[in-house]
């Protein structure tokens, strides 16, 4: 198990629990987590799943792969920490983990 | 209630295709009722707005493997795709690919569909299975981005002569970005690329020949995103852009930003069908919609217990076509066979 925070552009956040084996995005649909849209279902193919790993979680979730890196050409405002949740496999090392949630998903 | 509008009638005296049953959408689902339809002797004509078949499958994960189609262990979007035009090729489907439906009019007891390139068709039965709805190119969420668009600001090139001599700025990392920069950078006054990072998709001899024109000074490549564009009356004046080294100031005319598909429920919303959240909900028996003779199957359709699985569609697809058959031949007594033992029906498939 691994508690997640979702930070929203408002300010406001949210801390679901999650199993290990589990996608971040699959945590954040099942509590309803607003503005991950993942249109496509978790297949890395809309980019809609879009949010910022804070810094210091950066190394522990470790960097996008390629086929991530290309679908982050569809996203909107993409920074040094932007990630497709869908991307990031839930492990008990990431107990703490804290994303933001763009403004937007396009 | 479907309005008749002669003007729409009018508008489209081009080519007009008499048909049994017009298919939207050409998807699996889509592929499948052509399978169905057919071998109940109706002739189906595909329609979809992406330039191939396959619909999402092709389009949003060719090389993703499926696991849940029944007697596939394993196979890709783009196979599965393969396999079902190989399943209905004894039924010779017409396919109208790259064309949206934009209307949809009741005219006596047949519909009037026009198509966004102005091809139209005059058929009995409709069959929606539009999925996700048509996909349309995503429209970066930048504030105010509405008015310049049509006018500064195009997701395609339908005239190259509306970037003549232009100052255009191009986004994104593809090829259709890559494409157009190298089309457009003849024609232009300036040229600038705009790319989030210095990493491409598109194939390596376009990326090749662009860094060419920008070494010769022909073009600007910039690595960072768009913040805002300002004009006014839908004309742009400048954009402003974000690099590495901060913010600066573009004068900039005109915008071709390329940053993929989503899919959007489109025209399909003003056709007068009951929807219910962007979904059309249809009976379990025929999958008919509110409107007789137009029928959803697959993801665009919504029932109690309504799975969005590619299963869900093709049982679907099978009922659909029983009763399209009864609209289509009312006078013809539909025999129930299967297609392992029944002579008519390997007929049909060309296997005996």
């Amino acid at each position: 198990m691994a508690k997640i925070t979702f930070i929203q552009p408002d300010g406001s956040t949210q801390v679901v629990e999650a199993k290990a084996g589990i996608t971040v995005m699959e945590a954040a649909k099942m509590n309803d987590v607003p503005g991950i849209e993942a249109e496509c279902g978790g297949a890395c193919a809309c980019a809609t799943c879009h949010v910022y790993v804070d810094p210091q979680w950066k190394a522990a979730t470790g960097a996008p792969a390629e086929m991530e890196e290309d679908m982050l050409d569809f996203a909107f405002d993409v920074r040094e920490e932007s990630r497709l949740c869908c991307q990031i496999k839930v492990t008990d090392a990431l107990d703490g983990l804290v994303v933001r949630v763009p403004a937007k998903q396009f | 209630m479907l309005i008749e509008n002669p003007e729409v009638r009018d508008a489209a005296a081009s080519g007009l295709i008499e048909t049994d049953v017009v298919i939207i959408g050409a998807g699996p689902v889509g592929l499948f009722a052509v399978f169905e339809l057919g071998l109940l002797d109706i002739r189906s004509h595909v329609v979809d707005i992406l330039d191939k078949v396959g619909g999402q499958c092709a389009e949003l994960y060719p090389e993703k493997p499926i696991y849940d189609i029944p007697g596939l262990p394993v196979v890709t979007g783009q196979q599965l795709t393969d396999q079902l035009m190989e399943q209905i090729k004894p039924f010779s489907p017409t396919f109208h690919l790259g064309e949206r439906i934009d209307v949809l009019v009741r005219e006596g007891d047949r519909f009037r569909l026009v198509t966004d390139a102005g091809n139209a068709f005059l058929t009995k039965v409709v069959v929606i299975a539009a999925g996700g709805g048509s996909f349309t190119p995503k429209r970066p969420p930048l504030e105010g981005i509405e008015a310049f668009e049509g006018t500064s600001v195009f997701y395609s090139v339908r005239r190259m002569d509306d970037f003549r001599d232009r100052d255009i700025l191009v986004v994104g990392g593809g090829d259709s970005a890559l494409d157009w920069t190298l089309n457009l950078q003849p024609i232009a006054r300036s040229m600038t690329l705009l790319h989030r990072r210095d990493d491409f998709r598109a194939a390596p001899h376009s990326v090749e020949q662009m860094r060419r024109l920008v070494a010769d000074g022909n073009m600007r490549l910039a690595i960072g995103q768009v913040t805002a564009l300002e004009g006014e009356n839908g004309e742009l004046r400048q954009v402003k852009i974000k690099t590495k080294d901060g913010e600066e100031e573009l004068k900039i005319d005109r915008v071709l930003p390329f940053f993929g598909l989503t899919m959007k429920l489109g025209p399909i919303a003003d056709w007068g069908l009951n929807l219910e959240e962007n979904l059309i909900p249809v009976d379990t028996e025929k999958f008919e919609t509110s409107e007789p003779r137009i029928f959803a199957i697959g993801d665009i359709n919504w029932y109690p217990g309504k799975l969005k699985l590619i299963l869900s569609g093709f049982h679907e697809a099978a009922l659909m076509a029983q009763r399209a058959h009864a609209y289509i031949y009312p006078d013809k007594k539909l025999l129930f066979q299967y297609t392992t033992s029944s002579s008519s029906l390997q007929k049909k498939l060309g296997v005996k």
